[in-house]
């Protein structure tokens, strides 16, 4: 029987990576991941899952391990954060394409310079393109649930692609929450053993990784293209199939209060709970504000999405990245992309907020759907703003 | 080259890109852009085989008198046999035309 305790959120993700029956874990730790893969180095020390850790001497080597053991057929897990998965950068390409279903957990956090150890989601941006499935949970329970989820849908013999599970570092991985832990039988019921399509074996041998000429390289690219995208049939089963067995539902939209609302507020992560508090505070003194999270940012839902905005005049969309000298930040340029032309859709304000580790605050929210709601009748000059930079 | 165009396309491209049967590498001609070949010199050879072991496309065979000879599929023209070989018995020479 699950049960409900109070845990550290970094715990209870790497508890689901236990009861996930992983076989292999190449980590090296960088904050504010470190917890995750310590407390599963300990779990296999402790001889409590049968599995092998190995600590590498770099991210780099990392994923490098990762790709040969997911070759191999073992179910795999690492977890990294900012610098370290930027050196990890390399080889993150890779698993994508020869459908090497790794699943990792990227605890959020800022890129340098300045150093900075906080919050934001520069270090996933910067990766945005890897390839592979990618999830963003909000709170402790979301973060175990979607570990698990993605062991389930990676490893789909449909799917074979690689899961990044994002959580926001500290605000998220390192604060103590009620988070119910499925049991043993609980998870064994959902999460089948991996039967990878092929693997190395000396006995049957083939090749992993050749060559790709130019008569076939757009060939593999389209591949792996269509098939990250054909993932989303699995992806919406797998929390089907968690819904039926524990009761939790989850979408790739999720909506608060959206039904009548003018202006959307659009977040991802953990700031989505503060968001909800301010749409309730703004909802009382009567603006028809609602808010829609994305859960699942790649392969990004767009019908699901252009449903979840429904009637809404007004998009004010947050990013918590800036990218230097672009247009907007890139949830505001994915979703300016995605209603491009399209017939009564909504005019999109893009915000650039909490960035290395700034709260978000709920004022920060309302000032946002507020700016949001003057642009649309009087356009500003710039497509996003950074919220409460000081300017002086 | 083969032509791919007529074979393979996105939906038929083998799962992962894997090459699914071993020792496919035979089938590649590392030959085919070869501009200069070894020339060896059975009067210096000892038969030790250096340039056999060293060779990276594994172009050289024995034959039953313990010489070695090249295979100019695969010899694709790089000269470490000639550099390799301790009796300086192999010369690298341009191809013709
Ligand atoms: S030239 Fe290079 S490829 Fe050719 S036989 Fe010598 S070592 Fe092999
Ligand atoms: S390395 Fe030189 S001496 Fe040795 S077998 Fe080859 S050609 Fe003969």
């Amino acid at each position: 029987m699950a049960k409900r305790v109070g845990i550290e959120v970094s715990i209870a993700l790497a508890e689901a990576v236990k009861l996930a029956n992983v076989d292999v874990i190449p980590a090296y730790p960088i904050t504010p991941q470190t917890h995750i893969v310590e407390h599963l180095s300990e779990v296999i020390a402790n001889g409590e899952v049968d599995a092998e850790f190995v600590p590498v001497e770099s991210e780099h080597a990392a994923m490098s391990c990762c790709c040969g053991s997911s070759a191999a057929g073992a179910r795999t897990f690492t977890s990294s954060s900012s610098q370290g998965l930027l050196l990890m950068s390399e080889i993150l390409f890779i698993p994508g394409p020869m459908r090497f279903p790794i699943v990792m957990a990227v605890v959020n956090r800022a890129l340098s310079a300045p150093i900075s150890i906080w919050n934001d989601h520069q270090d996933i941006m910067s990766q945005r393109d890897i390839g592979w499935i990618q999830t963003f949970a909000d709170t402790g329970q979301e973060a175990f649930d979607l570990t698990l989820h993605a062991f389930r849908v990676a490893e789909d013999r449909r799917v074979s692609l690689p899961m990044i599970v994002n959580i926001d570092g500290f605000t998220l991985s390192h604060v103590v929450e009620a988070v119910e832990l499925l049991s043993q039988e609980e998870v064994d019921q959902y999460l089948p053993p991996f039967k990878p399509r092929y693997r190395l074996d000396p006995r049957k041998p083939i090749t992993m990784g050749p060559v790709g000429i130019p008569e076939v390289y757009s060939e593999a690219k389209v591949a792996h293209n269509e098939a990250l995208k054909a993932s989303r049939r699995v992806i919406l089963q797998g929390w089907k199939e968690f819904a039926d067995l524990f009761g939790r539902q989850y979408n790739p939209i999720e909506t608060y209060r959206s039904e009548d609302a003018e202006v959307l507020l659009v977040t991802m992560g953990s700031i989505s709970e503060t968001a909800m508090t301010a749409i309730d505070t703004m909802r009382d003194k009567g603006q028809k504000a609602g808010l829609v999270k994305i859960r699942l940012w790649r392969p990004f839902p767009g019908p699901e999405f252009r449903k979840a905005a429904g009637k809404a005049k007004i998009l004010a969309v947050v990013d918590r990245c800036l990218p230097p000298g672009a247009i907007c930040g890139p949830v505001g340029a994915e979703l300016r992309s995605l209603f491009y032309k399209v017939p009564g859709s909504p005019k999109i304000f893009n915000f650039i907020a909490g960035l290395g580790g700034r709260d978000v605050t709920v004022e920060r929210f309302e000032e946002m759907v507020d700016k949001a709601t003057a642009f649309a009748k009087k356009r500003p000059k710039e497509l996003y703003e950074v919220i409460g930079v000081r300017e002086k | 080259m083969a032509n791919t165009d007529a074979i393979i396309g996105w939906k038929t491209i083998t799962f992962g890109c894997h090459v699914m049967e071993p020792g496919s590498s035979v089938k590649f001609r590392t030959g085919d852009w070869r501009s200069q070949r070894p020339v060896i010199d059975k009067e210096k050879c000892i038969k030790c085989g250096i340039c056999w072991i060293y060779c990276p496309d594994m172009a050289y065979i024995q034959t039953e008198d313990g010489f070695f000879e090249v295979n100019l599929e695969y010899c694709k023209g790089c000269g470490i046999c000639a550099h390799e070989c301790p009796k300086n018995a192999i010369t690298i020479v341009p191809e013709e035309g």
